[in-house]
């Protein structure tokens, strides 16, 4: 499929473990306060984490970002963070759900959940970004993404603190492009013009 | 066929699996959020070896005994003695001390699986010198896990957890005064089991009870549809006395909800909930 082709899309999914607070925080922090689509991301994080994270990068960056809550409907120019120790999933009427159901891969939020659920629901008006991280969760969830249409996207191993995640989602997922992490919110306000 | 009608098709006839689980054994999952049945029922599809979601309809029609796997399989289980701490610390601290005056006092704990946060909230009341005033109604629609719970006996090895989590939440006795280590297991004490009566519930099929002074429903409904959710809490809302409480889960809340005007907001934090007196019933059911 080519991928230049304008279309609007409404959502970007991104996971990222260790090394991933940095990476989270300067892609967010290079973008605006309004855009088109929603930001939802995993973060792996111990279990007992408050929601520090999410009220400083809110202050920080100038978009609303903001732990999620069960039910929440999503809106746009708006990033939602999966909570420590709870699936986030995306429903079919564009609302969050969360579940402590078992563990995926060692990890709850998992990548993989968010990432399946989402491109279901989003098809081909997703994107769906694999940044920095020592184990191989979202691989699946990103050539989920890619097989349903949606835009994928991984961190250049080379800029990652941790390359493992990228380099497994890059031979599993096979994604449409491979960015250095400077250049990843600049890419997603260009797609965002793109309509 | 693109993979976009496939994942259509898909998630139609896992709707039609759900209608049939139904039709046949009265379970009703029809109304629970899309997303996080359709990973359950592919999952155990997965562990079943099962390849075809008609594969699992058909085995689900014809054998019964499979049903009471895959049930357990659809159902989340998940829970821990006084998981979440400072939830525990503000049933401690600030409902606990709502009810001295209550007589006697009369909590649903809705969804209890397994019964450990039952038996949390046992040793709560008992450290209060309330447990002889308090009647714990634990339900939960699954069968095989309130056999568990009935009969209050835990691995050992996570007893070291409930013990981090009871300190956290404030408790200052030693843990292991509450149960009894035998070959690797830990047996809940006979008093704090006498306090607690578990029973088989379906929140979403079945009547409520009445007069509860505090109801616990915490990541349930989290699986539930909005829609599922909203008539849960109407339920609730009846059975609760004015002035009694509901605790969620620390990610659900009422605040989008229909019933959000007739509760005061205990600790937004710990999204616990007081129902407000009714000015046309206020005679009614006040302790």
């Amino acid at each position: 499929m080519n991928k230049n082709v304008k279309k609007e899309y409404r959502a970007v999914v991104i996971g990222a473990s260790s090394g991933g607070q940095a990476a989270v925080s300067t892609i967010l922090g290079g973008l605006p306060k309004k855009f088109q689509f929603s930001i939802m991301i995993v973060i792996h994080r111990g279990h007992e984490a408050s929601d520090f994270l999410e009220r400083s990068l809110d202050k920080k960056c100038k978009c609303r970002v903001k732990q999620a809550d069960d039910k929440e409907v999503i809106e746009t120019s708006t990033v939602y963070v999966a909570p420590p120790d709870y699936h986030m999933l995306v429903e079919d009427d564009g609302s969050l759900s969360l579940s402590i159901g078992l563990s995926i891969n060692y990890s709850r939020p998992s990548i993989d959940a968010l990432f399946e659920s989402a491109a279901e629901v989003f098809c081909d008006e997703l994107v769906g970004i694999v940044l920095t991280g020592a184990n191989n969760d979202g691989s699946r969830g990103l050539k989920r993404i890619g097989d349903l249409g949606g835009l994928t996207v991984v961190q250049d191993p080379f800029s990652a603190e941790s390359p493992t995640m990228p380099r497994s989602a890059i031979a599993m997922a096979h994604p449409n492009h491979v960015l250095p992490l400077d250049k990843i919110s600049s890419f997603l306000l260009e797609l965002g013009k793109k309509k | 066929m693109g993979e976009i009608e496939i994942s259509r098709n898909e998630k139609l006839e896992i709707d039609l699996v759900l209608q049939a689980v139904y039709a046949k054994y009265g379970y009703d999952f029809r109304n629970y959020a899309k997303a996080s049945i359709r990973r359950r029922v592919r999952h155990s599809m997965e562990k079943h070896g099962l390849p075809r979601i008609c594969d699992l309809q058909h085995k689900l029609i014809y054998d019964s005994a499979f049903f009471e796997q895959f049930l357990l399989d659809l159902t989340v289980n998940v829970t821990e003695m006084f998981r979440d701490p400072p939830f525990f610390k503000t049933l401690r601290e600030k409902v606990i001390p709502a009810l001295q005056d209550v007589t006697p006092i009369k909590i649903w704990h809705a969804g209890c699986a397994t019964g450990e946060e039952a038996y949390s909230i046992a040793i709560l009341f008992q450290e209060a010198g309330m447990a002889d005033r308090v009647r714990i109604y634990a339900t939960d629609a699954n069968e095989a896990v309130l056999a568990v719970a009935k009969k209050g006996i835990y691995a050992l090895d996570h007893m070291r957890q409930y013990t981090t989590n009871y300190q956290k939440s404030g408790g200052i006795a030693s843990f292991s005064d509450y149960y009894t280590s035998r070959y690797g297991n830990a047996i809940m004490n006979q008093k704090l089991r006498k306090r607690i009566v578990f029973s088989d519930h379906n929140l979403v099929t079945d009547d409520v009870f009445g007069d509860m002074d505090l109801i616990l429903c915490r990541n349930v409904m989290i699986y539930f549809s909005r829609e599922l959710q909203e008539r849960v809490f109407e339920k609730f809302t009846q059975c609760l006395c004015a002035g009694g409480f509901l605790c969620l889960g620390t990610k659900e809340s009422i605040r989008y909800s229909s019933i959000s005007g007739k509760y005061e907001t205990l600790m937004d934090g710990q999204r616990i909930y007081r129902k407000r007196q009714d000015p046309e019933h206020s005679d009614e059911c006040i302790k």
